[in-house]
């Protein structure tokens, strides 16, 4: 096989191709403009969300608190900027991170020094965190008539507006930017980095990377921290984006992230993975779920396409590892 | 003439009261290829760690060209020069070969960015050095073990050593590729690089090596020029006793009864085909061919796990069908796996349940399991495997690789099998606990009748016990070889024309 096609992004394009040129045969009417920038819309922030849970994937572990701790830190944020009635923009998404990335010392925390499953360890925290928020700090929405100002006018920011012969007016979101400034910084951090390499190594065998002289502990933080401080910053654009902070949002979003990642090649064993497969396969879910909407599929049954999503990729993934073992 | 390049003098080391290093020495002199000979627990790994750095010595002292240096860290050993090269190659899978190779240098050079560029070009000439070809940008997984033992050998040798330790480098490989490796330590020694072989296997280490120490439960029991030494006088320093020089032979009896074992026609598309193969009672058959030939997977079909097979299976002129695992289990017949911690053992349980595993269902009444006889049954399969231990309730994991294999096999031989099909029966295990299985299975096959075919790279191991050895090629038997007749050469022979 030539190396283009031995990479398991070069699959996943092929897939997202395939699901395109299906999904414009049956509805014609989903690749016109307009979806297409709401489309790119809905990939930043499952896609910012699933950036850390890659680099945590890679390590060897997994991260499922990713959308409490974001939920967390959206919230904890507003409600500080409401009582001070402070109205920029940086210092929030500044304190959204940095709660997400203290979170995230929580669960590295736990699996470094108590050598606990990852998988029991976010789920505990998310579990916690969440109810935590949900029980001590608050179970009411922000309404739009609420929502700091400077943080809707901030999301609103768009690259491209059209006004469409019927008079409405359609956008390609600005935030799209920040998604590919991420993902091109998760990128160069673990192609580009000792760090990085670190977290393919520690993936690949955790012993080995420890006699080779890297800093399992080290990496173990950088992960778990990178994936809550994304989670941060994606928590408080998810309600900038879309104008209402609801505490309870999210619940579940962790499957949809996973099922992102696992369908953009990463390996659930670890030591395998990459951006771009990852926001290829964070496109193909949103495409997914867009076009079940499109066609008038009810929300149950998208969760049911997203679990099936999961189990498949997670086959294709186990398959392939497998494999090459043998 | 130079003086040594690593000394122990009167190295002690004790674990918990237990002593596991009394009062070793052991001198290796530079440009030498020193073997370091014995049984497993008998040392070995202790020692490559006191050398390494690993192990602080409770006595004695280490001598480095000339002088004592003490204490050694694994740092400060890699300083002196000292590279270790471990079983497992301690290398990354997921991550590519040039990867692999540079690694260690960023890391050691405290690099924050990795340039890539960079990375090939010390991989490349890593890879120079040792005067080998490797896909540079292939994923170390995708190698054999072969590729990745020589990836660990070209890393270890990117810090110029001037000692190499290899723990057993010979264990997961062909004839062939131990060979080709021969060659390779040999080139590397002609650099005036000392290497020191840490091994079990007798034949290997009078091929490749000029000194040898043998060890026998942490004391040298033996040291000198290879040229002193001879497989049984290894055989008897490592074990302490005279090598059993006797062999196990099965003569067909005038009037035989019909074969217990006899396939027609077998075979499993895209594997192996046509085989025609038959075990009387009480005979032993060897198989044997290089990797990939067919062999695993014919005696995983003989276990029921092919379902797909073609041709026809007679077990005592009986017709039957093996389609599934516990077809082949309910016909009597027992498989010993290659990978047998993988695949056979229950590590963390205790002995008795791993001897019992297969068996509960028989020991079942309306079921609730009869632990009276259970516990019966299993302390007479440890008295009759000889297994060192004292009592059946110790986990698995606490006994030697010998004993583990003894487990193994005791447990398929608790339900009155009638064939037996052992893959590797003795890899990994040392030499004292190798005459120990080989003389239960001839003891069983003489005694109860049963039919074994025994799959092994081990030449002499099958010349000694089988009445015939197989040789299988690409899916096909390619040669059958009484060993009446066949010498070890011979066999060895034959199974070099293969590739």
């Amino acid at each position: 096989m030539s190396p283009l096609l031995r990479r398991s992004e070069t699959v996943i394009f092929l897939v997202v191709l395939v699901a395109v040129v299906v999904i414009g045969v049956i509805n014609p009417a989903a690749w016109n403009l307009g979806n297409i920038f709401s489309l790119l819309r809905a990939n930043v922030i499952t896609g910012i969300m699933a950036l850390g849970v890659l680099t945590v994937l890679i390590s060897g572990g997994i991260d499922i608190s990713v959308p409490y701790f974001a939920m967390a830190a959206m919230y904890v944020t507003l409600l500080g900027m409401l009582n001070t009635g402070y109205s920029g923009v940086a210092l929030p998404f500044i304190a959204a991170t940095l709660i997400g990335l203290l979170l995230g010392v929580l669960n590295a925390f736990f699996v470094d020094r108590m050598r606990m499953i990852p998988m029991i360890v976010t789920l505990g925290t998310g579990t916690m965190v969440r109810g935590f928020l949900l029980g001590v700090i608050g179970t009411a929405n922000i309404n739009i008539d609420r929502m700091p100002p400077s943080l809707i006018h901030f999301a609103s920011l768009y690259l491209v507006k059209r006004v469409q012969p019927d008079g409405t007016t359609i956008e390609l979101s600005a935030m799209i930017v920040i998604y590919l400034a991420l993902a091109l910084l998760v990128h160069l951090l673990l192609r580009h980095t000792m760090i990085g390499r670190g977290v393919y190594a520690m993936g690949g065998d955790k012993e080995a990377a420890r006699r080779a002289g890297f800093d399992v502990r080290r990496v173990t933080y950088f992960v778990y921290c990178l994936s809550g401080a994304l989670a941060g910053f994606a928590g408080l654009l998810y309600v900038s984006m879309s104008w209402l902070a609801n505490p309870r949002d999210l619940a579940g979003a962790e499957m949809d992230v996973l099922a992102a990642v696992v369908l953009g090649g990463a390996s659930i064993f670890g030591g395998r993975g990459s951006v771009l497969g990852t926001m290829l396969g964070v496109f193909t879910l949103v495409l997914v779920n867009n076009s079940l909407i499109i066609l008038h599929v009810s929300t149950t049954w998208q969760r049911v396409a997203v679990g099936v999503i999961v189990i498949a990729a997670t086959a294709t993934t186990a398959w392939r590892d497998r494999k090459r073992l043998a | 003439m130079p003086p040594p390049l690593i000394e122990l003098r009167h190295i002690s080391k004790h674990f918990a009261g237990v002593k596991a290093l009394d009062d070793v020495s052991l001198t290796i002199a530079p440009g030498e290829i020193h073997c370091l000979a014995g049984e497993n627990g008998s040392g070995k790994s202790t020692i490559i760690k006191v050398i390494s750095g690993v192990y602080q010595p409770d006595g004695g002292e280490i001598v480095i060209d000339g002088a004592p240096a003490r204490p050694l860290t694994p740092i400060s050993t890699i300083a002196h020069g000292v590279q270790v090269i471990f079983q497992d190659f301690s290398l990354f899978n997921t991550l590519t070969v040039a990867e692999n190779l540079a690694l260690s240098t960023e890391l050691s050079e405290r690099r924050r960015l990795v340039n890539w560029r960079r990375v090939r070009k010390v991989a490349e000439e890593a890879l120079a050095r040792l005067g080998v070809q490797l896909d540079l940008d292939a994923d170390l997984d995708t190698l054999p073990t072969s590729g990745r033992q020589l990836v660990a050998i070209a890393r270890a040798l990117m810090s110029n050593p001037r000692l190499l330790i290899m723990d057993e480098p010979t264990t997961a490989l062909t004839r062939k590729e131990v060979e080709t490796l021969f060659g390779i330590v040999r080139d590397i020694q002609s650099r005036g690089i000392s290497i020191l072989f840490v091994s079990h296997k007798m034949r290997e280490m009078l091929e490749i090596s000029e000194r040898i120490t043998v060890l026998r439960n942490g004391r040298v029991v033996g040291e000198g020029p290879t040229g002193g030494w001879d497989e049984v006088s290894i055989t008897r320093a490592m074990t302490g006793h005279d090598p059993s020089g006797e062999t196990y032979r099965w003569t067909r009896p005038a009037a035989p009864p019909p074969p217990r074992l006899e396939t027609r026609g077998f075979g499993v598309p895209g594997l192996f085909s046509d085989v025609n193969l038959t075990i009387h009672p009480g005979e032993i058959v060897g198989l044997s061919g290089l990797l990939g030939a067919g062999r695993t997977e014919l005696a995983m079909a003989l276990f029921g796990m092919y379902p797909a097979y073609h041709g026809s299976i007679r077990i005592d002129g009986q017709e039957v069908r093996l389609g599934s695992v516990q077809d082949a289990i309910a016909q009597g017949i027992a498989y010993v796996p290659e990978d047998r911690l993988g695949e056979g053992l229950f590590l963390t349980q205790t002995i008795n349940r791993n001897l019992l595993a297969s068996s509960y269902g028989a020991l079942a009444h309306n079921g609730f399991i009869d632990f009276v006889q259970a516990h019966k049954r299993s302390s007479a399969m440890i008295k009759g495997m000889q297994i060192a231990t004292a009592t059946g309730d110790r986990p698995v994991i606490e006994l030697s690789g010998g004993n583990q294999q003894r487990v193994v096999i005791g447990r398929w031989l608790m339900n009155d099998e009638r064939i037996l099909v052992l893959n590797g029966p003795t890899v990994g295990v040392d030499v004292g606990s190798k005459a120990g299985i080989h003389r239960k299975i001839r003891d069983l096959a003489a005694s109860a009748g049963l039919a074994v075919l025994m799959i092994s790279d081990d030449v002499p191991e099958l010349v000694q016990n089988c009445s015939r050895i197989v040789l299988m090629h690409r899916g096909r038997f390619v040669e059958d070889l009484p060993t009446s007749e066949a010498t070890e050469a011979l066999v060895a022979d034959r199974l070099k024309a293969l590739t």
